[in-house]
């Protein structure tokens, strides 16, 4: 049984399990200096240099899985000790030089970057070279690297760069909380911040939904993830934790897809409001857009302030793939709507820090939504149900073309086309992780086969309409 | 008066999205917009092993079924109104 892609998201995991668990406890705070000896016993290290390090490094995790620096407004923090310093030097020629008379790098570099020494062995002058890669992508032997920093080449919106000791340094200002650093770093350096605890506070407080009812709104991207489990199981889990209920952020999904249709088709042009990291990324770097991102809130908070309106005292709690969601639920607009948001990660060390194993479980049932909000988790879905929307709104001479951007490098590219006037669409939706939702950074896996789980559990739906299934929410 | 139907996945998968309709239906039919505030609920809790739960202002009636629908709407919405089917 497979639960995360790496050994980084499992030392997380064991943190955040086990400040959980303590917490439940009500020992956290007794045993809050035990923690890292909890996770490395022993003398022996297994992971860096000695175990002092590890704890001081485990330290620092547990804070960040305590909350973090509340003085950092960005949810994604950089663990400065455990940031490796890789090196960062670019294009560099090694030993696999194997001196060749061909010298193709240095036909295809176009600054005269590389020389050769007596050897025949290739050096890369870093005063000319422009770090195009040529020269790597010719080299028979494949002896040019580039040596990036894995967290400076997942960042695609350039908001790491390296202070003088050489340890990474996030630029709050550009960064837009997506948290692809924190799933590439192999050292585990970059984490996002996390609100287990406000979350079993939330719980404990409620004396089982007595005083308050504690909802959970899961984001369909849950469809892709406890693979090991059925998802009933899952939200039996959830049930089992001591949330009052679940509810699917899908039925947001519908209720926006349907208010952003008309939009579309009053405003002409549009781009999606659904993905924070995306919404983050049009205001800091297209500002000129701004005005054209869609008025809606995201499914989460549109359910949930109908939710609210319904039930003012309620708690709810969001449950999804996304980092960038711990920054929007500290939008004003947001605020009042949504409590708090955990990943899937983390609800995963919840289960474990109650020892629930859901697999075990019996099924409990999930269903609010329809087809089409459902498959707002993968690249593609958002433009079908608003395509779904103008339809049912009776607008189908509304000519949609719908650009659907996943990953912010093709997000990039249509938003530029938009700011220069040649876009050839007039929606844009936008996804910051690489295959929408279902790639995000506190999903537990990652793989091929998500987006056809998201599709079945779509098709699994009991509605089959935006309509029906938004039909009293209207 | 406030009637909220259930859309939590129990309900929902009992088919709590017909009774919106038939309530939609009926409201009109007895032109009871002014009247009557119909919207969604979560989960009162009471998931019941047949039908959808209702809750009228203050008061929760489980079991709700397109059958029985005819009778519920008769003794919770048309009798204390005063109106005759």
């Amino acid at each position: 049984m497979r639960k995360f892609d790496t050994k980084v998201q499992y030392l997380k995991y064991k943190v955040l399990r086990e400040v959980a668990r303590q917490a439940w406890n009500d020992t956290l705070l007794e045993n809050l200096l035990e923690i890292p000896k909890i996770i490395v016993p022993g003398k022996e290290p297994t992971m860096r240099c000695c175990v002092y390090k590890e704890r001081a490094i485990l330290s620092e995790r547990v804070k960040i899985a305590m909350g973090g620096d509340v003085n950092n407004p960005n949810c994604i923090e950089v663990i400065d000790i455990a940031c490796d310093e890789c090196p960062i030097g670019g294009y560099e020629v090694t030993n696999a030089c194997r001196g060749c008379l061909a010298h193709r790098c240095e036909d295809v570099c176009k600054r005269g970057a590389i020389s050769f020494d007596h050897q025949q062995k290739a050096h890369i002058d870093k005063s000319k070279c422009v770090e195009c890669g040529a020269c790597a992508k010719v080299c028979p032997y494949g002896a040019i690297t580039d040596n990036v920093r894995p967290c400076v080449r997942s960042c695609k919106v350039k908001a790491i760069s390296m202070d003088e000791e050489r340890t990474a340094v996030i630029n709050n200002d550009k960064c837009i909380s997506c948290g692809a650093c924190v799933y590439q770093c192999p050292f585990g350096a970059i984490m996002d911040k996390s609100y287990i605890l406000n979350v079993i506070d939330m719980i404990k407080k409620s004396e089982n939904n007595a005083k308050y009812k504690v909802y959970a709104l899961v984001a369909p991207s849950i469809a892709s993830q406890f693979t090991y489990a059925h998802l009933g199981q899952v939200i039996a889990g959830i049930k089992a934790l001591g949330f009052f209920t679940v509810v699917e952020a899908a039925l947001g999904a519908d209720m926006v897809a349907f208010a952003e249709a008309k939009e579309l088709a009053e405003k002409g042009f549009l781009t999606s409001s659904c993905c924070p990291a995306f919404v983050s990324y049009v205001k800091k770097q297209f500002p000129d857009l701004a005005p054209y991102i869609s008025h809606n809130l995201s499914p989460m908070a549109t359910i949930a302030k109908y939710m609210k309106e319904q039930e003012p005292d309620c708690k709810i709690v969001f449950i999804g793939p996304c980092t960038a969601k711990k920054m929007e639920f500290h939008d004003e607009k947001v605020k009042p709507y949504i409590d708090s948001v955990i990943t899937f990660e983390e609800l995963q060390a919840l289960f474990d820090s109650k020892g629930l194993d859901i697999t075990l479980m019996n099924e409990d049932v999930l269903d609010n939504a329809s087809y089409y909000g459902r498959i707002f988790a993968r690249s593609g879905g958002l433009s079908d149900a608003v395509k779904q929307g103008l339809k049912e709104h009776g607008l189908d001479d509304f000519d949609l073309k719908a650009v659907a951007c996943d990953g912010i490098e093709a997000c990039r590219v249509a938003l530029l086309k938009a700011s220069k006037r040649v876009l050839d669409g007039n929606f844009i939706e936008g996804m910051a992780c690489t295959g929408g939702c279902i790639g995000g950074a506190g999903c537990l896996t990652h793989g091929e086969k998500n987006k056809a789980e998201v599709d079945k559990y779509g098709k699994e739906a009991y509605e089959k309409t935006i309509s029906d299934a938004i039909r009293v929410l209207k | 008066m406030l009637i909220q139907i259930c859309v939590g996945s129990s309900c929902h998968l009992k088919g709590s999205e017909e009774l919106v309709e038939l309530f939609q239906e009926s409201i009109e039919k007895y032109k009871l917009d002014t009247e009557i505030t119909l919207a969604g609920s979560f989960c009162t809790g009471q998931c019941n092993r047949t039908g959808v739960t209702i809750q009228f202002d203050d008061d929760i009636v489980t079991g709700v079924t397109t059958e029985n629908f005819r009778d519920v709407f008769r003794q919770r919405v048309l009798t204390p109104l005063g109106i005759r089917e």
